[in-house]
């Protein structure tokens, strides 16, 4: 068995596996732990795509919340069904009022959608950088969410859009996960991966080196847009009711804590943060309910968790907890030595 | 053709709104100029000052007086420890390091808040008299917006004159100029940081206990948005000037009472979204906004 054959043997046999996993999953757990799991697969899409701007070509975005609104937005209004578009935004256009489209096709047009907001954005706001392109970033998320609270005839306004169809499953967001960290991993192993690290250390000898630097990081922002439009259109999916207070700040801000906390600049790291940050928080959120003092719950305790454990992790360990390095799965099977 | 009433009514609101968004903008702008760090919990700030100042203002035997200095105070100190535990251990590091935190603080202070007094938004009753309108040839206004103006433009100066000719002033704007040499002078810059941050965070809770007073209610999320419009307001006046986040303020400040109030009704909502496209076309025109001196640093 050449290399090349074996690492193809071990893909398949780690997706089996993982196929088993979801299937027993779907199986034996309930509506509750399922959508735990499958949130989990959205967040590692959040983050393994924020990573490509905020971890690898070091432009400090905090859009990631607007693209995903764009996503959620423009999928939900895509598989909606008729009936449900007729009566709820009747001021639709007529070519919008019919269509109804597959949820893979809807999910591939709103992470577009996002991605060409991200590109006609880009162009200006990428000659920014360090604060004052985060900054512009939250001006930017702040537009969005101004559009969806007053463009009553496509959002319904701050009412939201409701009774979107249930169709994200864990065999859906696993599968978009996958095909999320295949390609972005493949993407920042690449020239442009490494175009995209000299970006990020130094843009001077990146371009004179001959790195295309705006155009480099003009792609990374644009394919972290089109991620964080997918994602969203799995979130609106598995959420069923979307409004524009579901795409705040507070979102951005737990997506960089799971890419501070797991390590920027791998896509391991963005992962591990992605699942610790996630099932943390849930656990707390138990707490909270749990701790009730004098009958009411102490909400808030999970989120000054997050802002507390992700300000020691800088103050103590900023390199996150995998500090830029990848994990590798274990080879199950090994290619036989040429003899 | 709208009456020369309405204007004038259009632009006291300016006025009111210029000032609060100075008072924050100078807290920011201050803290930016010596530590290039973009405070997200400063607006946060403004709302607990704000809170300090209901409390206070519940129990009406204390004069209106109390109930503006005694959150200065309190929440001046509560801007040093806040600099002491998240900001001072990062001095040094990456900008985004302080950056990242500063947006933790911000969810820290304002989950913190929703756990001990609820989410719920309480209203912000002012003793009397201090609501009453006047009328002084066609133009009405009420004692408030005088006194909200008025202690603006006091604090503003006091900080002028402070900044100007006390030796820590001087030893701030040193600072500012270039941090690493005045540490070498022989700057406390311990001591000049925590002044800063002292004295923004007094601002905030001015701030806060004037935006609370004009629109009157107080809830955890009331800090953030003014927050960040009030580092609009500093981008455009010119980021760590301080006349520069006064003169943003108030342009901020009228640019958007008049473009709500001179626009159709129907852009009203939009009012957000036009502070920070305004944010945009100024980063984009001219970052280092209308008084910055202009720096090689690519904003």
């Amino acid at each position: 068995m050449t290399p090349r054959q074996a690492r193809l043997l071990n893909g398949l046999i780690y997706l089996g596996l993982m196929a088993l996993l979801l299937f027993a999953a779907r199986q034996g757990l309930n509506n509750y732990y399922q959508r735990i799991l499958a949130v989990i697969a959205i967040n590692i899409i959040l983050t393994a795509s924020l990573n490509l701007t905020n971890g690898y070509t070091g432009d400090f975005s905090l859009g990631h919340a607007a693209f995903m609104a764009v996503g959620a937005y423009s999928a939900a209004l895509l598989t909606l069904p008729v009936t449900v578009k007729s009566t709820l935004l009747r001021e639709l256009p007529a070519w919008l009022q019919g269509l109804t489209l597959p949820f893979p096709v809807a999910i591939v047009i709103g992470g577009a959608l996002a991605a060409v907001l991200a590109f006609l954005v880009g162009i200006p706001v990428l000659r920014l950088r360090g604060h004052y392109l985060a900054v512009a970033t939250l001006g930017l998320m702040v537009i969005v969410r101004v559009v969806a609270n007053n463009w009553r005839a496509v959002t319904r306004g701050a009412k939201g859009l409701n009774g979107i169809p249930p169709l994200t499953n864990l065999w859906w967001a696993y599968g978009w996960m996958l095909l999320a960290l295949f390609l972005i991993w493949r993407l920042v192993h690449s020239p442009y991966g490494r175009n995209m690290l000299a970006v990020r250390e130094d843009e001077l000898v990146a371009s004179a080196r001959g790195v295309r630097v705006f155009h480099t990081r003009l792609f990374a922002f644009v394919v972290g847009a089109f991620w964080a439009g997918a994602a969203g259109a799995l979130w609106a999916h598995l959420i069923t009711a979307i409004t524009p207070n579901s795409f705040s700040f507070l979102i951005t801000f737990n997506i960089i804590v799971m890419l501070v906390v797991g390590g920027a600049g791998s896509v391991s790291g963005a992962v591990l943060g992605a699942v610790l940050m996630t099932i943390i928080p849930e656990l707390l959120r138990r707490v909270e309910t749990a701790l009730a003092m004098g009958g009411t719950p102490l909400y808030g305790l999970s989120q000054i968790v997050i802002a507390v454990a992700v300000t020691l992790a800088i103050i103590y360990r900023r390199q996150g907890l995998l500090g830029g390095r990848e994990i590798h799965l274990p080879p199950l099977v090994r290619a036989t030595r040429p003899e | 053709m709208p009456s020369s009433s309405y204007i004038a009514q259009q632009f006291i609101n300016g006025l009111n709104l210029g000032s609060v968004y100075a008072l924050v903008a100078i807290g920011l702008t201050i803290v930016y100029g010596i530590l290039r760090l973009i405070n997200f919990a400063h607006g946060d700030l403004m709302m607990w000052g704000a809170y300090l100042s209901l409390f206070l203002l519940a129990n009406s035997f204390l004069p209106l007086g109390v109930a503006v200095l005694l959150p200065m105070l309190v929440i001046g100190g509560v801007g040093v420890l806040m600099e002491r535990v998240a900001y001072r251990p990062l001095r040094g590091a990456p900008e985004v390091a302080m950056l990242i935190t500063s947006l933790a603080v911000s969810t820290v202070i304002q989950n913190s808040t929703i756990m001990t007094l609820t989410a719920q938004p309480r209203s912000f009753h002012l003793p009397e008299g201090v609501n009453q309108l006047h009328q002084v040839a066609g133009i009405s206004f009420a004692t408030l917006d005088v006194l909200s103006v008025s202690l603006a433009v006091i604090l503003m100066v006091g900080l002028t004159l402070f900044v100007r000719y006390t030796r820590l002033g001087i030893a701030m704007r040193a600072s500012a100029e270039n941090l690493r040499a005045a540490h070498l002078m022989g700057i406390n810059i311990d001591q000049v940081i925590a002044t800063a941050f002292a004295i923004g965070s007094a601002l905030a809770a001015v701030a806060g206990f004037l935006w609370a007073a004009k629109f009157g209610t107080v809830e955890p999320f009331m800090g953030f948005l003014p927050g960040l419009k009030a580092f609009v307001a500093a981008v455009i006046g010119g980021i760590g000037v301080i006349p520069g986040a006064v003169l943003g303020g108030y342009l901020l400040g009228f640019a958007e009472i008049f473009f709500v109030g001179f626009l159709p009704p129907e852009f009203a909502g939009y009012r957000d979204a036009f502070v920070f496209g305004l944010l945009l076309v100024i980063l984009l025109i001219r970052p280092n906004g209308i008084l910055g001196a202009p720096t090689d640093e690519r904003a």
